[in-house]
């Protein structure tokens, strides 16, 4: 991949930030990008996390990959999103590879990349980094903070760390605390980059011999947890690709295994491996409950937010389960709280793909929030 | 909005915290939003009622009442609203202790199975009643648990729960329903509105 995108939008935070680990760390860029306009009066900002493997590219066509932006299904002109009534920040979050502090960035003390050298950062690090996004644009307090898995765990500490930033949240399909079963998924995709002789202990930036495959390996895996078995098996089923017969080989006989391979290589031109290890394990470490001595209730206590949780019913990644927990710790603490689950074959991805229930409750609950926050104070 | 909304409505104080529970597509709480400022939440297990309500703006959450109650915390609210479902569900007795114990009051209405025309149905037809407020034909209704004015009344006494004010409706007309006036209001009304605690 390429390692130095140009014409990428920059602040560089100059306040000192002690991280989780206890490391502290400052100077640093946090890239990020804009869409539609912030009004006079400014209520009318959207803070938007992106997931894992996300960037802050959400609407515009991606500097690396050329492709559209990875939530035009929501945000665009006239959209769930709208970026005609809406201004969109989007930052890319702390250790991601699109422009942000990230172990490929190079160590002024020994001028090498960090690699593994990069402090391993939390969910947390990772909100207060973008939160110097807002004191740049000078924005007191935000109409809504959106997010999708890893998306919605940013903005859950958003909101229990900055309880009066902003007016309402919108966490969809993620979850308060990783569990086990999501802490294994992401095992396994880093042992499989780090099986990889190429990754050869996070040092391989020099000679750009990287890690591909281990990181195609981990991409293959994961995209399948994004993905329902009624999906997949309405999309795929038995199919081969493009044969009338099996040929009794390893080559990628089915459709799944083609599709499969593909999502792999396409995924290495724009990620980077050290960048997986170090965000995966972000959100491992992601436990909401253990920064309060009373558990989940107490982040949300005494709140004015006005949550909006989704789930999505086919959703085994992070189910119903989950954002039910986040539901009931809010109801616990009195907060302000709507909860839909959305039915669906879509899997995890249901958030990002075109989803006409998901989309429109969203929208919904947007401008009828929008019309209360315009007309406070 | 129904009658029965509006004298819901009119017993609620401005400002209380109230949960309605069954809250449809949202039209109580919006009205008690709107009108009385009143801080109103609301549970409703239909998908398109509860994103109905949410593209209003409203706090409403998917879910079973018969299942979701247990995570408010005790008098999480002043009032509970229970609008003419308590007979819908598997352990209406369950239901009935979380309401009071999630509610400062609990409001309840029932549609009276002891109602005369509900009764001459059974009587002097042998079918199961079909009526206005019981739409329903036996085969097809989520009704499970019917009871009668009379007999929730008296359930209420059982159980020690303090009746604070019934009403019943009959039509367009409402009337105070006491013990001494009881035999006669369980016959003439279609519904019956229970404020208890």
């Amino acid at each position: 991949m390429n390692y130095k995108i140009k014409n990428i939008k920059k602040i560089i935070v100059t306040k000192p930030l002690k991280l989780d680990c206890g490391q502290t760390i400052k100077d640093f860029p946090i890239a990020y990008e804009t869409y539609g306009k912030l009004n006079e009066k400014k209520n009318n900002a959207i803070l938007i996390f992106h997931a894992l493997t996300g960037d802050q590219f959400v609407a515009s066509d991606n500097p690396i990959t050329n492709k559209e932006g990875w939530w035009t299904a929501a945000v665009g002109p006239g959209k769930a999103i709208d970026t005609d009534k809406y201004f969109i920040i989007c930052a890319n979050v702390l250790g991601g590879c699109m422009g942000s502090f990230g172990p490929q960035d190079i160590n002024t003390e020994n001028n090498q990349p960090y690699g593994l050298k990069f402090p391993v950062i939390t969910i947390k690090d990772m909100v207060r980094a973008q939160e110097s996004i807002l004191e740049y644009l000078k924005i007191n307090k935000l109409l809504s903070v959106c997010g999708g898995s890893m998306g919605g765990m940013q903005l859950l500490q958003f909101c229990a760390l900055y309880p009066d930033k902003t007016f309402s949240a919108i966490p969809i399909a993620s979850t308060a605390s990783h569990n086990a079963q999501q802490i294994a998924l992401n095992e396994l995709a880093r042992q499989a980059i780090m099986s990889d002789p190429l990754w050869n202990k996070g040092s391989y930036y020099q000679d750009k011999k990287i890690p591909k495959n281990g990181l195609a390996v981990a991409r293959m895996a994961a995209h399948i947890t994004y993905m329902s078995e009624k999906g997949l098996q309405e999309k795929f089923g038995r199919k081969l690709q493009e044969k009338k017969d099996y040929e009794f080989t390893f080559d990628a006989d089915f459709q799944i295994e083609s599709y499969l391979r593909h999502q792999g290589r396409a995924f290495v031109e724009r990620f980077d491996a050290n960048s997986y290890l170090y965000i995966s394990r972000a959100m491992d470490y992601f436990d909401l409950s253990k920064q309060f001595k009373n558990g989940l209730s107490e982040a949300f206590q005494n709140h004015n937010t006005k949550f909006l949780i989704i789930s999505f019913s086919s959703d085994w990644l992070y189910p119903t389960k989950n954002s039910k927990e986040i539901v009931i710790a809010l109801n616990a603490s009195g907060a302000n709280v709507a909860f839909a689950e959305i039915k669906t074959d879509k899997g995890h991805d249901s958030f990002l793909v075109e989803e006409p229930e998901f989309l429109k409750t969203i929208k919904g609950f947007l401008e009828s929030n929008f019309e209360i926050f315009k007309n406070e104070k | 909005m129904k009658n029965e909304f509006k004298i819901i409505a009119n017993l609620l104080p401005p400002q209380s915290r109230v949960l309605d529970i069954g809250c449809g597509d949202g039209t109580l709480i919006e009205a008690l939003i709107r009108e009385k400022s009143i801080d109103a939440r609301g549970i409703e297990l239909e998908e398109d009622n509860v994103k109905e309500c949410i593209s209003k703006g409203l706090s409403v959450i998917e879910g079973d009442a018969e299942t979701e109650l247990s995570q408010f915390p005790d008098k999480a609210f002043d009032f509970v609203i229970l609008s003419q479902t308590l007979q819908a569900f598997y352990q209406p007795e369950n239901v009935l202790e979380q309401l009071l114990r999630i509610g400062g009051k609990v409001i309840i209405s029932i549609p009276n199975f002891g109602y005369w025309q509900i009764r001459t149905s059974l009587l002097f037809f042998g079918k199961m009643p079909v009526a206005k407020s019981l739409p329903y034909t036996w085969y097809n209704t989520p009704n499970l648990h019917m009871c009668s004015i009379k007999d929730f009344y008296q359930l209420c006494e059982k159980k020690n729960i303090k009746i604070d004010k019934v009403i019943g409706i009959n039509g367009k007309k409402i009337s105070s329903i006491y013990r001494i006036n009881l035999e006669m209001k369980n016959l003439l009304s279609e519904v019956g509105i229970f404020v208890i605690s």
